[in-house]
């Protein structure tokens, strides 16, 4: 009997033990009738062929493990970044627990969203009942004091009008009518989490500066000289806002972050639930219209909100999620100019110590090769600063990324001696890169929790750095962007190395001749 | 669609399940909609003669319902071998379409999750005249008696054998009690979860001396709330679908020791401070299910309540307040 009280083992050792492996190999012989392994196994080697690959880019009405998630995600996660802000998905109800599931998961925290849960009734008639007492239920239990609608498929595939009917539930005294009810549509059948994200924060934006609706007069644009910063969708946005605020602080400037769900993401557990904390408030939102510029850290999360912030007649400054050195340098360059300050010496010494951290560890990583996917301005920014570490972003895939995207990828890998065996994938999947890694195999994988399917299968160690991580406790907590974002990423890199490095040494008497205490 | 297709990959078995995310109350018709799938184009399109070496046996049975969260399939499926039985198939947890095509060869069908596949459990009865019974593996009090009501489907030898399981398996059940009963005496616990969980596992917290104060299904039919009268005494709350503001609010006024429910739920009442583990993944443990799962549930139940983290949600400074 392998269980014991004294020593309890669950399932990592519990099946290991004789009696269940016993059962296994007996289930597998008398009743899976399987092919033979041998064949199994001759098939599995061709998917792992260049034959293979070929098909599998050859492949045109399926999708195989898209490294990308749906508008609605990517909605809710801009609602939670406004202060005392309820998301609102109009929709069935399932597709909320997703949303829901999936950000706990990554983060280790509540996701509060309600829904306005569609059925049959409403796939006939439109959505509108639900929506009136949908918005009622959720103003009186959950007292919020905004509330940002957004769509699931279904009520995009009816064609319900979210302007229409909030209109209509405030008539029928769902919530006031001077409440503030933002919306988006947001299809999730089109584009992905980051045009969600878009979507969504235009929604907000709309809503306050174009007069509510046509409830109020249009606010008029005072230029002064505040800098909106927007960051764009952000797995690490934990730590990354604490340290947008800080180099922004450091400047002696004023920031105004539009979207900032990094406290509600980061509640202490003292005995209470918050359910609202922190967040872009709406005299912030309203008064970000009057600065003088926006920095829209991801371009690919913006490209209709940077559009608009620039019909305002604000600057707006797009980048590309950059970090690394050369990335932080332009973040942290254009900071300077905009507010006309100088870059204060505190942060260029932080510079100094990333660029000492890189000289000392860069042996390690120079020349190493590495696939990553992920989000589109993401891939870029990492990519930058794999090149500046001598290392070669060998594949670059994106499922959210374009045609537009890859050209800036190819110019990046053009701008480097490291970019030269490099190539990008717009709109693949994890399915492309599986072949890729058996074709063109590579040192290292940078990706998601879903990358440890291709870590085993293609026994290519992964990095994790890109949403969402399931399996690794509190990465969001530590920044990726910033000269010292870049410091934790660098030790991302080189952990993974080391391990890679120790695990291939550490037969004791055989392979242990290496450099193993001092590395 | 299927059908043609089908026939274009070397007669494969497609089957397709119709089953949009707006209909119905819950998740619940689409269990109902797959168990119907799968006797449409599955059992409906058997082949009787297609695997001849299927030697049939008097004690054939299946495992129905039950999706081997941290190996729950396999932790019972050694006990039903154990008493003496064969188990063809597994529903769905590591089971295959071979398995599923073994079925309807079954003597017995054994359902865990009655929620999730008495359908199709129904169907075989009435199609191919199989009947089923209903068993649950959470605790030894609800194992031994489960064994017994299989056992009774068949001969004096399964009969004799299910007593030797249980007697070999008292040494184990006698120490994991006698560890962590005494650290879960009287402690009480809310859940609110899907499928069976609501009332299987509550024998298994009495038999660590625990007490489920209130419980509840996501989606949950007039048939589990009929089953469940049998697992709980008349102070327990029920509740039925609830939101986040009434469990929350339910939690507040009861003040249990512990809760179980999901992923969606966790950390709100970690952050009000109170012990909690997820019921539908087994936070990432398990197996639950059995005698080897048993033990693994005391842990995991003693180290949610006994973490030492608890005492630190207070700073020293406000409890003196």
């Amino acid at each position: 009997m392998p269980q014991s009280a004294d020593k309890v083992i669950d399932h990592e050792l519990l099946f290991r033990e004789p009696e269940y492996q016993k059962i296994f190999a007996d289930k597998k012989a008398n009743f899976e009738f399987n092919h033979s392994d041998a064949r199994v196994a001759e098939i599995r080697d061709w998917t792992k062929s260049k034959d293979y690959k070929d098909k599998n880019f050859a492949r045109e009405a399926l999708t195989v493990n898209p490294a990308k998630a749906c508008q609605p995600l990517g909605a809710v996660y801009v609602a939670n970044g406004f202060a005392k802000t309820l998301s609102f998905v109009h929709g069935s109800q399932g597709c909320v627990a997703y949303y829901r599931s999936h950000f706990s998961r990554h983060f280790k925290e509540p996701t509060s969203c309600v829904s306005s849960s569609m059925t049959e009734d409403a796939a006939v008639f439109g959505g509108l009942n639900n929506m009136v007492d949908g918005l009622a239920n959720a103003y009186n239990l959950y007292k919020p004091e905004m509330i940002a609608v957004s769509t699931t498929c279904m009520a995009e595939v009816i064609g319900d009008d979210l302007n229409a009917f909030i209109k209509t539930s405030k008539e029928k005294g769902s919530v006031p009518a001077e409440f503030d009810v933002p919306f988006a549509h947001t299809p999730a059948f089109v584009g992905s989490h980051v045009t969600g994200y878009d979507n969504a924060l235009l929604g907000v934006l709309q809503h306050f500066w174009d007069g509510k609706s046509k409830t109020t007069e249009p606010l008029v644009r005072v230029p002064d000289e505040s800098i909106n910063f927007i960051g764009g969708f952000d797995g690490f946005v934990v730590g990354n806002m604490k340290e947008v605020k800080r180099i922004f602080e450091l400047f002696g400037a004023k920031v105004n972050v539009i979207c900032d769900p990094s406290e509600v993401w980061n509640t202490p557990t003292d005995g209470e639930f918050r359910m609202y904390e922190g967040g872009t408030t709406k005299a912030e939102v309203e008064a970000a219209l009057h600065a003088k510029a926006t920095i829209v850290f991801q371009e690919y999360c913006c490209e209709k909100t940077a559009k608009y912030l620039a019909e305002k007649g604000q600057e707006v400054v797009v980048l590309n999620a950059p970090v690394g050195v050369a990335g932080t340098d332009r973040f942290i360059m254009a900071i300077s100019r905009l507010t006309g300050k100088p870059v204060p010496a505190a942060l260029e010494r932080e510079r100094g110590q990333l660029v000492d951290a890189m000289a000392d560890s860069q042996a390690h990583l120079h020349g190493k090769r590495y696939a990553l996917y992920g989000d589109p301005d993401q891939m870029l920014g990492y990519s930058e600063f794999l090149l500046e570490l001598g290392a070669e972003p060998a594949h670059v895939l994106a499922t959210n990324g374009g045609e537009d995207w890859a050209n800036k990828v190819q110019a990046l890998f053009d701008s480097s001696p490291y970019g030269a065996n490099c190539k990008v994938y717009p709109k693949r999947d994890l399915w492309h890169m599986r072949s890729l890694l058996h074709t063109e195999p590579v040192d290292f994988l940078i990706g998601n929790t879903y990358g440890k399917y291709l870590e085993r299968d293609c026994g290519v160690p992964l990095i994790r750095l890109v949403f969402p991580i399931f399996d690794r406790h509190h990465y969001h907590r530590f920044p990726t962007w910033g000269y010292n974002g870049a410091l934790w990423l660098l030790t991302m890199l080189l952990d993974e190395f080391f391990e890679t490095l120790d695990a291939n040494t550490i037969v004791p008497g055989k392979t242990d001749y290496s450099y193993d205490i001092i590395r | 669609m299927s059908k043609k297709k089908s026939k274009e990959y070397e007669g494969h078995t497609i089957v397709p399940v119709r089953c949009e995310g707006f209909r119905g109350v819950s998740q619940s018709l689409g269990h109902h909609l797959a168990n119907d799938a799968i006797r449409d184009w599955v059992f409906d399109k058997l082949d009787g003669t297609k695997r001849p070496e299927f030697e049939s046996t008097p004690y054939d049975v299946t495992i129905i319902g039950d999706y081997n969260i941290g190996g729950d399939a396999w932790s019972s499926r050694i006990l039903l071998e154990e008493i003496g039985l064969r188990v063809i198939a597994q529903w769905s947890g590591d089971g295959t379409i071979a398995e599923l095509e073994n079925t309807p060869k079954a003597k017995l069908n054994l359902i865990h999750c009655y929620r999730s596949m008495n359908y199709i459990s129904r169907h075989m009865e009435e199609k191919y005249g199989i009947p089923w019974v209903e068993y649950n593996f959470f605790g030894p009090t609800k194992i031994a008696a489960s064994l017994r009501e299989i056992a009774s489907h068949f001969d004096d030898k399964i009969k004799a054998n299910a007593e030797a399981v249980i007697a070999k398996y008292q040494p184990l059940v006698d120490a994991v009690i006698a560890k962590y009963r005494p650290r879960l005496l009287d402690k009480t616990v809310m859940l609110y979860v899907g499928g069976l969980r609501p009332r299987h596992v509550i024998g298994a917290y009495e038999d660590l001396g625990m007490k489920v104060v209130g419980t509840g299904y996501e989606f949950g039919h007039n048939d589990d709330y009929q089953r469940t009268t049998h697992y709980i005494g008349d102070a327990t709350l029920i509740y039925d679908d609830v939101t986040g503001y009434e469990f929350e609010k339910f939690v507040e006024k009861i003040q249990p020791d512990l809760i179980g429910s999901g992923i969606k739920e966790k950390y709100v009442f970690q952050k009000m401070g109170v012990p909690f583990r997820q019921m539908h993944s087994w936070d990432y443990s398990g197996p639950y299910h059995g005698y080897d799962g048993f033990a693994i549930f005391a842990r995991d139940m003693d180290m949610a309540i006994s973490s030492p983290v608890w005492k630190l949600a207070k700073a020293p400074w406000k409890a003196a307040a």
